[in-house]
């Protein structure tokens, strides 16, 4: 009986030392961990190839780059790099690992051997990525210089060489990864709540992540479909998107964007999460409109699924298809004002304490405001003939990803460091990191507005010369940026070496739900005995 | 806080200049140092799009400028020093139902311009003139299907080749040619892959897409040369394609046309597979 006893209580909790502990890990924990120290590794390298982009977009002419392939070929990386090996892994393999377990009071994820396939097959894709960066892909010159959109015939008959192909199975297993934890976390939250806690008694954050998940689940075989007809237009012979075989290259975009338009929602939908948890902790109040907000993260993502050819009004759309689509777009807004408005009234009447994280979350309300309005703009396709595939389009998204899905990572980065770590980080780092990034990306990206009014088309590496004034304005803040973020791996260091114990709870009263009941870092594994909520 | 509140403060200003201060510091056909905001325009659509812009302008001005005000107000004074004793409201029926449907109203208070604009873009007037161009890596090749069909291919003058006066990846060696307050309709197709026909003073832009046609029109309203660029990645050289289109009077552009019959005359009879794709286009 002892013997079984011990089988039950210690033989199961194994913990595993050294590489076996990591390689082999079926611990949320250690996977989330591993999650976000891959989207760090991502962050560095896209951070790299865009200050390397800015250096060659400071003055007019070819500086650095002797050709324009290699620039195209930095800014397809860069796009892939930052959607799939950085936001994705941190936000959802890094935080949502972590904290769903921790927030709805489960011992680990349902599928933990799942959990650790769905992360290990990230760095096989990202080296399949990187691998892309080395063969041809134009004739004779090396990388996919497609965009990340890779539209057809540039990713076919554009590009020859066996580029495309490495950057498409790296999409596969990139899409699997996701499609594996979207399966995992689903199956998780739907099952593995502690007794009590209803669906609407769940935190935002595990709602925020339940509909990012759904709409991996959704989007990400389409997108799996499209570029494996790439695959075989490249290798086969097929002709889906060659107009000589009876193809369409349109219809390559109509599938890349029912995959892309609920993609950048999967990007930015966990830190609608995050900001949540955020503001109500340093209020010190509850969430203001507690439904309202999980199901505005409900329509945003439904919506989502209805819009994707506004990325596409100037592909000679009928004039009845660009009036649904702006119609439908423009609706997007209004559950986005909810949750802004919410976030408002959620600090309204509350006790601000401005810790690190809050600064990043009232800096992300704001700035995603900017990058939301804009996104109004753009949504009428009367004004989007002009903006089309200009700086103000990069501008745009940049505000509601860059400034808008960084700013909520490094938010919750600051907001739950101590409870992974067990270590407080320097509130002083902390915000110089705050505000080094908030001034630096603002002056990077505000001018591409007025770059993009007067008419500058995106992705090109030289531009004429009246562009010159504000690009350099531009690259000046991305040295800026980009020494922020050096600061923050500084605090990162800092934080480790200084092991300044964090405490259960560092965030007093605020901080109400279930992971900060338990010690700082978690033990391998929590919950033992399932909390009851009440 | 002040460093943060200042930094916007100050982008709001540039936003109200950008409104109000516009045709001071944008090009006409071409942009101009730091400039602000759109082009000046040449064409009744761009008009349009210059005014709706503006319109919007406002709109989201005021409302980032709202936002940004609620939080300032948030941080001053509900911070922990000012209000040390937390409310507990997390519900206000009126509030969360005026905040979803006013910004309903204001969303659709800018559809009914946001459509005449489209419906007035996409409703092509019957035109005086076509011309097709045709995307191709990296230039663009004109035809004058009603002028003889003659076409020619239009390229980026390279460093040496400009005149003083010709702006650099702007200037081409054969620039299309159209005559002032005429409609021309314009029809594009990609040869290879994808490109995108553009001129940002007539709020023109229009994908050339291989296997297909695609169609818009501007009447321009002044002389002059009006530049644009390829708005579609299309490769290695995608920067290096521009397109410029120069706007003469109607002799002017009669004389050109018996010029261009001349110099651009096939010496072949042409394909009758190149006919057909100029005329599968409903006149």
């Amino acid at each position: 009986m002892a013997t079984i006893e011990k089988a039950h209580g210690e033989d199961q909790h194994d913990h595993p030392h050294g590489w076996r502990r990591y390689l082999y890990s079926t611990n949320h924990k250690d996977i989330g961990t591993m999650y976000l120290v891959f989207a760090l590794f991502g962050g560095l390298v896209g951070g790299i190839l865009s200050i390397g982009m800015r250096l060659e977009l400071m003055h007019p002419g070819l500086q650095f780059f002797h050709d324009a392939h290699l620039f195209n070929v930095f800014t397809t990386a860069h796009g892939l790099i930052m959607i799939f090996f950085m936001v994705m892994p941190a936000m959802i393999g890094g935080f949502g690992n972590w904290m769903i377990p921790l927030m709805i009071g489960a011992p680990d994820m349902a599928f933990p051997r799942m959990n650790n396939i769905s992360f290990w097959l990230l760095p096989a894709s990202f080296s399949l990525l990187l691998i892309s960066l080395f063969v041809e892909g134009e004739p004779g010159a090396p990388g996919v210089a497609a965009g990340w959109t890779i539209y057809a015939p540039l990713s076919t008959s554009g590009h020859p060489g066996p580029a495309v192909d490495f950057a498409i199975l790296s999409l596969h297993l990139a899409g699997a990864s996701s499609i594996l934890g979207a399966i995992n976390f689903i199956t998780t939250i739907f099952n593995m709540r502690a007794p009590g806690m209803t669906l609407h008694k769940m935190p935002l954050f595990v709602w925020s992540q339940l509909v990012t998940v759904f709409l991996i689940l959704l989007a990400m075989p389409v997108l799996a479909g499209a570029i494996t007809m790439l695959l075989t237009d490249r290798n086969f012979g097929t002709t889906f998107f060659t107009p000589g075989g009876g193809g369409d290259p349109l219809l390559f975009q109509h599938l890349f964007w029912f995959f892309g338009h609920p993609e950048v929602y999967i990007l930015i939908v966990p830190g609608f999460g995050m900001i949540s948890q955020i503001v109500a902790t340093f209020a010190k109040k509850p969430v203001f409109g507690y439904l309202g907000m999980a199901y505005a993260m409900v329509a945003i993502g439904g919506i989502g699924f209805v819009v994707w050819a506004h990325h596409m009004y100037t592909v000679g759309m009928s004039t009845a298809a660009q009036a649904y689509f702006v119609v439908a777009t423009m609706v997007i807004a209004v559950p986005t004002g909810v949750k802004i408005f919410s976030w408002v009234a959620t600090m309204w009447g509350g006790s601000l304490e401005f810790k690190t994280p809050l600064l990043w979350a009232i800096g992300f309300i704001f700035l995603f405001t900017v990058g939301g309005v804009t996104g109004v703009v753009l949504a009428n396709a009367g004004v989007d003939r002009s903006l089309q595939d200009t700086y103000y389009v990069v501008a745009h998204f940049h505000y509601v990803l860059s400034l808008g899905a960084v700013f909520t990572i490094f938010a919750g980065w600051y907001y739950w460091f101590p409870k992974m770590s067990g270590y407080m980080y320097s509130e002083t780092i902390g915000k110089l990191h705050f505000w080094l990034t908030f001034i630096g990306v603002n002056i990077v990206f505000f001018p591409q507005h007025f770059r993009g009014l007067a008419g500058m088309p995106r992705r090109i590496a030289d531009y004429p010369d009246a562009f010159a004034g504000w690009n350099l304005v531009s690259s000046l803040g991305s040295y800026l940026s980009g020494f922020g973020a050096l600061v923050f791996f500084f605090g990162v260091a800092h934080a480790f070496m200084r092991k300044q114990k964090a405490g259960d709870n560092p965030w007093g009263a605020g901080a109400t739900t279930l992971e900060w009941t338990l010690p700082s870092p978690p033990p391998f594994h929590q919950y033992n005995e399932l909390p009851l909520i009440k | 806080m002040l460093l943060l509140i200042r930094l916007i403060v100050f982008a709001l200003t540039i936003v109200a200049a950008l409104a109000g201060g516009e045709p001071a510091l944008a090009g006409l056909g071409q942009p101009s140092p730091w400039q602000l905001g759109l082009q000046q325009s040449a064409s009744p659509v761009m008009d349009n799009i210059i005014w709706f812009h503006d319109f919007l302008l406002y709109i989201i001005t005021a409302i980032a400028g709202f936002v940004l005000a609620l939080l300032i107000i948030v941080m001053v004074r509900f911070n922990a020093r000012a209000n040390p004793a937390p409310s507990r409201t997390t519900h206000n029926t009126l509030i969360e139902i005026a905040w979803t449907i006013i910004p309903i109203m204001i969303l659709m208070f800018i559809a009914v311009p946001s459509f005449k604009l489209l419906f007035f873009q996409l409703n092509v007037p019957p035109a005086d003139l076509t011309v097709k161009a045709t995307g191709k890596q990296w230039f663009w090749s004109y035809s004058y299907p009603d002028n003889g069909g003659f076409e020619f291919d239009s390229l980026m003058l390279k460093e040496g080749e400009r005149k003083q006066d010709q702006p650099r990846l702007l200037a081409v060696n054969n620039e299309m040619v159209v005559p002032v307050n005429k409609t021309v309709r314009v029809i594009t197709t990609g040869a290879d892959v994808i490109h995108s026909f553009a001129v940002p003073s007539f709020g023109i832009k229009i994908d050339a897409v291989p296997g297909r046609i695609n169609e818009t029109w501007f009447t321009a309203t002044r002389e002059g040369v009006y530049y644009g660029q390829c708005s579609e990645l299309c490769g290695k050289d995608h920067a290096f394609m521009p397109i410029a289109v120069r706007v003469v009077s109607d002799q002017a552009f009669s004389a050109w046309i018996e010029d261009a019959k001349k110099k651009y005359a096939r010496d072949e009879v042409l394909p009758s597979t190149t006919v057909a794709a100029g005329q599968s286009v409903p006149e």
